[in-house]
């Protein structure tokens, strides 16, 4: 299967306008491979690989539009799925929130796509696995992980001349270490667009040594904690949060950003003045593709500054609606961290928490965006600037909005899922049960 | 193609947020998914391509699955249709013993060519990750079958009942919503046919055409001037059931505590919505709970979320193994504990079984995906741990010789393993009734319905929501609740569990996208119980001011 230049791309997407009688016609094309490796009890269990290629038409008559999608790109195959797509318009009901495609628009070059990562081999992933396999089994510890990458192209033609083609590569890690006894497990993620940054025995090691200084954790009561975040732990519910500044909801009064009596909490600072969080899809750590699937281009966009909120996320519809511009949904989130380390943050605790990750986060209210979840895989207390011993898992009930108004330090960023999240303490963070579980 | 049987689609939004990708396929008009597959007897060629071409490629056991895959989903909000969308996936996978070692691949080239280069592939990769096997593969014996077949019981196939009908049925019930005082309402019919063709180098050829729907809403009522709001999930269940399901028949509903109605195998989604706008109203001035230990009245479209993560979970055979280790887990429950024999998981009325052939249910199929025949069995019988779910290459692990029959991918292009069946809590013996069980509490609290969900990674501690509570005092529902949220640990949940309402109140809940393994695949499973009390347990209060 074939991941098309962009002429290749332009080529193949002309040909199926050229068979549209809509009155506007919309064409996203779109290839990707990718692989993958899954191993566990120090063995390979899976290994895969995948590839998938899809032209979508979206044709319209006025208000009234159909897609269909298709996955051969021959002369009939193009002609065949633009008359579906015609066909289905015509019969469909208006949609009064249908937005007339987007003409031309100029986009940034975006740097997402890195060469190293599409030429991964099977060898690759399963030295990969190896480099966890190998060292787990000489510290009697057992490795459970997976790799999965991935490289493609999306492009975008439309009949008001709109074009837009992006590459892009990714390369994902998890491993997780448990102490043959039971009694420790240590984590530990990675994931670049370069895979030549990636060291999978670096990462192991750092996961077998979680495992092996967490075994025989100790009950503490749970309770209100200065707790250290690492990027992994505070990365989804910052996700989470981010997800939600959405104009449309917090207009209709069922969001966290609506205000009481009416409104949104717009332009209100909610956050600790040093909380700033923004969006780049040029930013060299955590770079995206420059423009999104309704053909907007993505810009930086300051999201929440010095703890104030300066945007929320308009869909076009939206924007039209309150006669505003449009500002799309942001492709990554980046927060400003400081110039500790994380042994600079343990230094500076007298009585603390440090936290590994969190687990199986769930929103229970979305009116206070309060989310339960538990701690695992790595969970220490840290006493007079040193981790003290492991602790056992605790379950947390915790706002990222009071989490971010209880901010003690920040400390260097770190690229999780994406997104470049600071290392953090936070004052009076809420555990409300223990765990067993290891 | 008439008018009513329009396909609209404004993009893939609403339906790639919920709807995993791998399973969509292509999109197609709704009349294509009326036109016949392929015919069984092609397919049976078809499928003795791959066992052949394995076989002389010196495999020593291979099995095809072709598999037609339609979907088809409707999106409303208010007075709008979001999308509707048909798709339609096609494709074999083969998978293949060589050398001890698995291999698996897949193509949508339904050819001998395309099937013969996708089985050397798999017999490539068995063969390749051969050199790093431990211990060769040990399947289960599995008598062969010859050519069956299997269907699930629908009375109404989705696929002929015009788009048009059941976009109105969603408009209806959001328009009663909203006369009742919604603010917002959110709609969606997910409806699914599998059909799928198995064959195995062990003599079978099953044929099975599998149906699945999900009606679900969500009603938001908003206070602007507190700056409150509130929502209200449907009490609906996915059902492995045709269209019949929507039809709202009265037998098959009841009136609950409270004055809900609780409805079986027939879902009324009208007047849910109505009773849904009414409640999310009541929700926005409803008395926030006082933390502290409360005798919980369980219903079974609650129950049943705590029964797939505390029971159905835990008891996976591959996580308790280690393979789920870097996902979603490990198991408290331990090869030693069941083989001691005597692993109290719950107190004595607790029976937990586990059910690949119960009818209406997510999981019920005659056949598992490596063509063993379905079956129930016993997972804690009187409280005590005495089984597994296990397929062909784990029953060995358990000393047992034949699979339980509860293995399953999500599409052709996926490899199958092992998957969690029905599981449910049997019904009390002796008659009793959820307004009995009321009466009898005296600080405690009902609970209807599925909210947030979250379990430790070992499956001992877990926090669940709801989507109603009542208060009860003194044998009686005085009022609603709200900010309501139990803490518990498995066994302790379990062991505190005293009383069960009788058959008359047993229902099923379902998960209709339950995900696992990496990378993710979804399935579909039920899970059946009757109203059911649990004493003294830890009740918070989720209410939080920012």
């Amino acid at each position: 299967m074939a991941i098309y230049t962009e002429e290749e791309a332009r080529k193949i997407m002309e040909k199926a306008l050229s068979f549209s009688t809509a009155d506007i016609c919309e064409i996203n094309l779109s290839g990707s491979e990718s692989g993958n490796i899954r191993y566990a009890r120090n063995s390979v269990s899976t290994s895969g690989h995948r590839s998938n290629q899809t032209l979508a038409v979206q044709s319209s008559f006025g208000k009234k539009s159909g897609t269909a999608t298709i996955d051969e790109f021959d002369d009939a195959s193009l002609e065949k799925v633009v008359k579906r797509a015609e066909e289905l318009a015509k019969l469909s009901p208006e949609n009064p929130e249908f937005m007339d495609p987007l003409g031309p628009q100029t986009y940034d070059k975006a740097i997402n796509y890195v060469e190293a990562t599409a030429n991964i081999t099977p060898e690759y992933r399963a030295s990969v696995a190896n480099d966890s396999i190998e060292p787990a089994t000489k510290q009697d510890v057992t490795a459970a992980g997976f790799l999965d990458d991935s490289y493609g192209f999306s492009a975008m033609l439309n009949s008001k001349g709109l074009f837009a083609y992006n590459k892009f590569s990714n390369v994902d890690f998890t491993v997780t270490m448990r102490t043959n006894d039971g009694t420790g497990s240590g984590w530990v993620s990675r994931d670049y667009n370069d895979v030549t940054k990636f060291n999978a025995a670096e990462a192991s090691k750092i996961a077998i040594d979680k495992a092996v200084m967490s075994r025989e954790a100790k009950a503490i009561e749970p309770g209100k904690y200065t707790v250290i975040l690492e990027p992994a732990a505070a990365e989804n519910l910052i996700r989470n949060m981010g997800r939600s500044l959405n104009a449309r909801t917090a207009d209709e009064g069922r969001s966290f950003m609506s205000k009481e009596g009416g409104g949104t909490k717009m332009g209100e600072k909610i956050l600790d003045e040093r909380v700033n969080i923004w969006s780049d899809p040029l930013h060299p750590e955590v770079p995206t593709s420059t423009w999104n699937g309704a053909g907007q281009p993505l810009k930086k966009t300051t999201w929440i500054e010095n703890g104030v909120v300066k945007n929320l996320a308009y869909s076009r519809y939206w924007a039209e609606q309150k006669g505003v511009e449009p500002v799309p949904f942001p492709s990554n989130l980046i927060m400003s961290g400081g110039d500790a380390s994380l042994e600079d943050l343990i230094k500076g605790t007298k009585k603390g928490i440090l936290v590994t990750r969190l687990w199986y986060i769930r929103s229970v209210d979305p009116q206070t965006l309060l989310y339960t979840g538990l701690t695992r895989d790595g969970t220490f207390y840290i006493e007079n600037g040193k981790i003290k011993h492991p602790v056992k898992n605790f379950r947390f009930n915790e706002s990222p909005i009071i989490m971010l108004n209880n901010l003690e330090t920040l400390g260097k960023q770190v690229r999780i899922n994406g997104n470049l999240i600071p290392y953090m303490k936070i004052r009076d963070f809420t555990f409300t049960s223990l765990s067993d579980a290891v | 193609m008439k008018r009513r049987d329009f396909v609209q689609l404004s993009g893939m939004g609403a339906a790639s947020l919920l709807v995993p990708a791998s399973m969509m396929g292509n999109t197609i008009p709704t009349e294509a998914l009326l036109a016949p597959g392929m015919d069984v007897v092609v397919k049976k060629r078809m499928a003795d391509v791959a066992l052949n071409t394995a076989k002389s490629l010196g495999a020593t056991y291979a099995d095809a699955r072709i598999g037609r895959y339609l979907n088809q989903y409707v999106f409303t909000r208010e007075d709008k249709v979001q999308n509707v969308v048909n798709t339609e996936s096609f494709g074999i996978g083969i998978r293949v013993i060589a050398n001890g070692t698995w291999g698996f691949a897949s193509t949508n080239s339904v050819t001998e060519d395309g099937i013969k280069k996708a089985t050397q592939q798999a017999v490539a990769i068995a063969k390749a990750n051969s050199k790093i096997q431990k211990e060769p593969v040990k399947l289960a014996p599995v008598p062969s079958y010859g050519e069956v077949s299997w269907k699930t019981p629908i009375k109404k196939d989705f696929k002929e009942v015009p788009v048009s009908e059941k976009v109105d049925l969603l408009l209806s019930a959001n328009a009663a919503a909203m006369e009742s005082g919604a603010n917002f309402v959110n709609s969606a019919l997910f409806m699914v046919n599998e059909q799928k063709y198995f064959a195995s180098t062990d003599g079978s050829y099953i044929d099975q055409d599998v149906h699945r729907i999900w009606p679900t809403f969500s009603v938001t009522a908003v206070d602007r001037g507190a700056g409150k709001f509130k929502t209200r999930q449907a009490m609906s269940a996915p059902m492995g059931m045709g269209y019949e399901y929507m039809d709202g028949l009265a037998s098959e509903k009841k009136e609950g505590p409270a004055g809900i109605t609780l409805y079986s195998k027939s879902y009324d989604i009208v007047e849910d919505a109505v009773q849904a706008a009414k409640q999310a109203k009541e929700m926005l001035t409803a008395k926030s709970v006082d933390p502290g230990k409360y005798d919980l009245v369980l219903e079974p479209n609650h129950l049943g979320l705590t029964i797939h993560e505390s029971v159905g979970h835990p008891l996976e055979l591959d996580r308790v193994l280690g393979y789920e280790a870097n996902y979603a887990g490990t198991s408290f429950a331990t090869l030693d504990k069941w083989k001691s024999g005597n692993f109290n998981y719950g107190s004595e009325i607790v029976n937990l079984v586990a059910d690949k052939t119960q009818v209406g249910s997510l999981g019920a199929v005659g056949y598992d995906d490596e063509g063993v025949k379905c079956k129930k069995w016993d997972l804690v019988r009187n409280g005590t741990l005495v089984n597994y779910q296990a397929i062909r290459d784990q029953v060995n692990i358990l000393g047992q010789n034949e699979s339980h029959g509860c293995c399953y991918a999500q599409s052709w292009n996926d490899v199958q393993f092992q998957r969690m069946p029905n599981v449910s809590l049997e019904p009390g013996k002796e008659k009793y009734s959820i307004a009995e069980m009321i009466k009898d509490v005296e600080k405690g609290i009902y609970i209807a319905g599925r909210g947030s969900y979250s379990i430790d990674q070992q499956r001992y501690n877990f926090q669940f929501g709801g989507t109603i509570f009542y208060e009860i005092k003194n044998g009686e529902i005085v009022g609603m609740l709200n900010d309501v949220a139990y803490q518990s640990n498995t066994q302790e949940f379990w062991n505190s569990c005293v009383k069960i309402c009788d058959e008359n109140d047993y229902r099923l809940f379902g998960s209709f996208f339950d995900g696992k393994g990496q990378p993710s695949q979804v399935s579909a499973v039920s899970h059946g119980s009757a109203t059911s009390r649990f004493n003294d347990i830890n009740v918070i209060n989720t209410g939080r001011s920012i």
